[in-house]
């Protein structure tokens, strides 16, 4: 398995949506190193055979009937945010200015 | 900007379209696919949502079963096969009408695969669309973008985020490539989302209304040089929200695909935005994380196991196919292809069928939807069924005409009544004093009176020219205001004249 | 009055159904205790982010005055109402805020109540506070929480644990009776060995997770935090049990904890020593005071077996890459768009995508910020099936050691973690170092099974205390309180009373002047 790098930290911050400045990316990546190296022994335990557990007790079809249940007051829902303007959340602009 | 495009004609003598399509469909549950906070369309914004559906911090989902049901009754409707065992998956990316930034879908076991629908199209074949996969997931909330002069998301200053829609359950049904349309290419694209939409109206897990967005279609089109097996490169063109848009859409697409294509150039992979307004496409904003989603199993939910039972109970639900149906009908009612397809057309044929079975001839019910009751929607610019006629009303004019209480020149007349709210037919030939004039008595002395004021037509007549009659019906029709049998005063006429019919 | 405070829940619940107290004056007690000893981020124990002051003394008024009316009314108290408790600020509450130990959720009120605080308020228990954690529960000894380190009531120099210090050093200073945790790797586990306390960790579904702001959604668990056993069984049956709004909420009663506490036995019965939980990398004083429980649990009539979980060894690194997956997926939510704090980038364009990530860096810290990276990578096309998928194999071969030990012993035994109570600061800058102190605990998430955590007695070489750790088969929590019981009193009898008898005296006035 590949080291991982400063490179790939700063691509998985951006994906992550975290801003790191250089030193961060530089320290992120060096503790990253260390941890990935750690772990990568797990790649290598358990044969094709093996299946993988997502839940630790497995339980099927939990469905909820379809009847209406919970809601909250738009003052409720807003109570938290931010910003928020005319009954709805605001956010800055999606695209940037050309 | 507008990018260059080719004629279609050329485009088809030198290309063969693949087209491909991602249709979601929301369903009508009482309530979100993951929260119990109610699925309405159109209330006052965030105010249809709990902490779930705003993805606050320690929520958790539990699947609607009613959901999950709709969307194995859409796999049987596609001839899919059901997953005995599907899970849920997240997909990640940052967007924020995606509260949870994630959407919860279905990756790698969908519910329902390998299926396909037969689309009819206007020449009367039918074309084969394979399905590859129906999977469930939830709809993301309603961006409003401000600010900016178009209400677009381009040079918008700010956007409001209303999340009522957030949590919707969609189900979202994704076709095998389809090749060998041709320049049937636009119409297909046309049939196969108004057959999806009719399907999924019928099985009645959606409303399925495609400008409240409750179908949506995204568009995937490429070009290869004909006789090339590998696909060209596609564009997938989203937001494509109503029937005309998507033939509209895909054969724009076509142009531009051709234009780029035949000037040496080459198509990139990218989404593109329908624009109804200047009927093109525009290229979309790359998303950045668009080329990795972190799929990974929802480790708060659990497989859904389908089984044999649970399917078949659902199967039994199912109604009957809508081309079926129409194959059946049009059989029973005896109607030519071409009438059978005006009526589809006007969008009358449950009524036609609700019409017949309440005791109505088919030719009646025909000539009563697709005539009178046609003509008036036409002049009041709604549809047949939103004016307000019931196949009762239709049933009983008939009955009063077959009983020769009314004619049908009275009955238009007891027709206004109804629309204008004087209750039934019956209520209102009682009210407006519409009956015909059935006594021969009164009848004569109109027939009378009309014979005297047109001796030479009475002479013709006399002479053997019956076919003159009609001048002297039309006179005593217009005396008694129409509330005459025709029938009856021509044969008084004759007897009147002596003459034998 | 402030004998009070060193009660039992149990026993202050048998107090106040005699009316020996009153529900306000056990509350009012805890409340000076917490304004005595707790301090500020600088000075004190430092358990609590919010005192509840107002709200909790309602609720206890309340309970008085239900209980005075007596009849129906009286009897239809639950056995713990009036008992007041803590709550890690990992769980939402209405009337309080819950920050998760995170800037970025500083000052933010859920319009919500978790399933456990709903179960709490219909029990009439007076909610005391929000208690002190590792940022989203991501450490080993609340030095990860944005709002300053919770201090170890037995040394103010060391950790309690993480990342539910707050409600193991709540409890083990006296400042509340019990308290609630959660634990993802061993959160209530490890802090309840290095602060003398008992914790439990239920099995995965046996508790609702419904409002425990999630980090690893498969490993999550809410637990009780307590200083007697029996005390965690009382809590225990009252939060666990079915709820519709957990999918992974197991159906079965939760019953049959509090009779397993008070009818304790372990005679015939086997326990099971894992061998790949000691020896190296444990300190020689945790091992003595594990080797001297399971003589006296020899003596009391049970087989000691040795059982070989061989997978055990691969439960870190599986753990470390399922959690910060999890994580990564589940910390996305915090945007600044929905709730929380919204920062904006010092420059450029203010686009939502540079708002999201400027956001995010300044309302993260560190040990957050590196579990989701390393989830993002773990999860990232290419590396899917060499990390997750095969962290989940793992998790699938622990199971398999799980399940063949539990053919051998009835409950498994182990020391909870490696070591006391290190000094503050000294594995800060060692993410690894800091890892393994949950080494013993992890496998019991990674398999869903519950474990018990309780103190055995203190290390030699720094008079610390030192945690047991009982694991019992999935759905047989009630074995873990049936041995914990048992082994607790023949402790306790050999120690002539609770453990943290032997605890160092808090000195509210040294605490006052320091600040």
């Amino acid at each position: 398995m590949a080291a991982i790098n400063r490179d790939d930290v700063a691509h998985l911050a951006q994906l992550a949506h975290i801003e790191m400045s250089a030193d961060e990316l530089d320290r992120m990546a060096g503790e990253l190193a260390v941890i990935v190296d750690s772990v990568k022994s797990v790649s290598e335990v358990a044969g094709a055979d093996v299946p993988a557990t997502s839940h630790p007790i497995p339980l099927t079809n939990v469905l909820r009937e379809d009847v209406v249940g919970h809601v909250l007051t738009a003052e409720q829902a807003l109570s938290g945010a931010p910003d928020a303007q005319g009954g709805r959340f605001r956010v800055p602009a999606i695209l940037e200015e050309d | 900007m507008t990018d260059a495009t080719l004629s279609f004609d050329v485009a088809m003598e030198k290309f063969d379209p693949v087209l491909g399509f991602e249709v979601h469909v929301e369903l009508n549950t009482a309530t979100k696919m993951f929260s119990s906070a109610p699925n309405v369309f159109g209330d006052e914004p965030n105010t249809n949502v709990n902490e779930v559906d705003l993805g606050l911090p320690g929520v958790l989902p539990v699947v609607n079963k009613k959901a999950v049901e709709s969307s194995i009754k859409i796999g049987l409707a596609l001839n899919c096969k059901i997953a005995e065992s599907c899970t849920f998956a997240r997909k990640h990316y940052f967007y924020p009408d995606t509260p949870k930034n994630f959407q919860t879908s279905q990756y790698d076991d969908p519910i329902a695969y390998d299926g396909f629908l037969d689309v009819e199209l206007s020449d009367g074949s039918t074309f084969r669309v394979e399905i590859e996969r129906a999977h469930m997931e939830e709809d993301a909330g309603k961006l409003t973008h401000m600010g900016g002069a178009t209400g677009r998301i381009q040079g918008a200053d700010f956007s409001l985020v209303d999340y009522n829609r957030a949590g919707v359950p969609l189900v979202e049904i994704v076709t095998k490539p389809i090749e060998g349309a041709g320049s049937r290419a636009p119409e297909l694209a046309k049939a196969y989302v108004a057959a999806v939409r009719e399907i999924v109206k019928n099985l009645g897990v959606s409303d399925a209304k495609m400008e409240r967005g409750n179908v949506r279609c995204d568009a995937n089109v490429s070009l290869r040089p004909y006789g090339q097996e590998k696909f060209g490169t596609r564009s997938e063109t989203k937001n494509v929200n109503s029937l005309r848009a998507v033939e509209n859409a895909v054969r724009f697409e076509i142009q531009r695909h051709a234009a780029v294509l035949n000037s040496g150039n080459t198509i990139v992979q990218e989404t593109r935005h329908w624009h109804e307004d200047t009927k093109s496409t525009t290229s979309g904003r790359p998303k950045s994380d668009a080329d990795d989603y972190r799929y990974f199993p929802e480790p708060d939910l659990l497989p859904i196991l389908a089984t044999p039972a649970w399917v078949e109970s659902l199967r039994a639900e199912l109604p009957e196919p809508p081309a079926t149906r129409r194959k059946r009908l049009q059989a029973d009612w005896g109607y030519t292809d071409l009438e059978f397809r005006d009526v589809v057309n006007a969008g009358v044929m449950d009524e036609i069928e609700e019409t017949v079975a309440a005791g109505a001839t088919a030719a009646v019910a025909r000539k009563w939807w697709m005539g009178e009751i046609a003509r008036r929607a036409k002049l009041a610019d709604v549809d047949p069924v939103a004016l307000g006629v019931t196949p009762a009303v239709v049933v009983e004019l008939d009955a009063l005409i077959r009983s020769g209480a009314i004619n049908d020149k009275l009955a238009r007349e007891v027709l206004d009544g109804v629309l204008a709210g004087e209750g039934t037919p019956a209520e209102v030939v009682q009210t407006r004093g519409l009956a015909v004039v059935s006594d021969d008595g009164a009848l004569q002395s109109a027939i009378d009176t009309a014979l005297a004021a047109q001796p030479d037509v009475a002479d013709k007549i006399r002479a053997g020219k019956i076919q003159a009659v009609g001048a002297i019906v039309g006179g005593v029709m217009k005396v008694t205001k129409g509330q005459a049998d025709a029938g009856r005063v021509r044969e008084l006429i004759l007897k009147t004249l002596g003459v034998e019919a | 009055m402030t004998d009070l405070i060193k009660h039992s829940a149990a026993s202050l619940a048998a107090k106040l159904a005699a009316k020996e107290v009153s529900a306000v004056e056990v509350t009012q007690a805890h409340l000076d205790r917490i304004a005595a000893v707790d301090g500020d981020a600088e000075h004190g124990v430092h358990a609590f982010l919010h005192v509840n002051t107002e709200q909790a003394l309602a609720v206890a008024a309340d309970v008085d005055t239900q209980r005075a009316r007596g009849g129906s009314a009286a009897a239809d108290l639950h056995q713990l109402a009036g008992v007041p408790i803590a709550v890690k600020d990992l769980i939402v509450t209405i009337g309080q805020p819950t920050t998760a130990g995170s800037r970025i959720l500083q000052g933010w009120h859920s319009p919500y109540d978790a399933t456990v605080v709903k179960k709490l308020r219909a029990a009439r228990m007076p909610i005391l506070g929000k208690t002190n954690l590792d940022e989203f529960a991501m450490g080993s000894s609340t030095e990860h929480s944005a709002y300053g380190p919770t201090r170890n009531p037995w040394d103010l120099d060391r950790i309690p644990g993480g990342s539910g210090g707050g409600s193991a050093a709540a409890v083990a200073a006296f400042e509340a009776p019990l308290a609630l945790g959660t634990d993802t790797g061993g959160s209530i586990r490890q802090p309840g060995a290095v602060t003398g306390t008992v914790g439990v960790k239920p099995t995965y579904g046996g508790v609702s997770r419904y409002g425990a702001i999630a980090m690893a959604s498969s490993l999550d668990q809410i637990g009780p935090v307590s200083r007697t056993v029996l005390d965690s069984a009382l809590l225990h049956e009252l939060i666990g049990g079915h709820d519709p709004h957990d999918s992974t909420s197991l159906t079965d009663p939760s019953t049959g904890l509090v009779v397993a506490a008070r009818t304790g036995n372990v005679k015939g019965l086997r326990i099971g020593v894992v061998q790949e939980l000691g020896g190296e990398g444990y300190q020689a004083g945790v091992l003595a005071r594990f080797n001297e429980s399971l003589d006296l649990l020899r003596d009391a009539g049970a087989q000691i077996v040795e059982v070989s979980c061989p997978n055990f060894v691969y439960a870190l690194g599986a753990y470390y890459l399922i959690m910060p997956s999890e994580a990564s997926s589940n910390l996305a939510k915090f945007d600044g768009v929905r709730f929380g704090l919204r920062t904006l980038p010092a420059d450029g364009a203010m686009t939502i995508e540079r708002v999201m990530a400027s956001t995010r860096a300044a309302g993260f810290g560190d040990e957050v910020k590196r579990r989701i990276i390393l989830g993002t990578y773990a999860l990232s096309a290419g590396y899917y099936d060499a990390y997750y998928g095969s962290a989940q194999k793992v998790r699938t071969l622990i199971q398999r050691d799980f399940d063949a030990a539990f053919t051998q012993a009835d409950v498994l035994i182990s020391p909870t973690a490696p070591t006391t109570a290190f000094k503050l600061g000294e594995k800060l800058d060692d993410p690894l170092a800091m890892y393994l102190n949950d080494v013993a605990t992890i496998p019991a998430n990674m398999a869903g099974v519950p474990g018990l955590s309780l103190p055995g007695g203190l290390a030699d070489e720094d008079g610390l205390p030192v945690g047991i750790q009982l694991l019992a088969p999935a759905r047989e929590d009630a074995r873990l309180y049936r041995v914990g019981a048992v082994l607790e009193e023949m402790l306790e009898e050999r120690w002539g009373g609770p453990i943290l008898n032997k605890a160092p005296e808090l000195i509210p006035t040294q605490i006052l002047e320091a600040k």
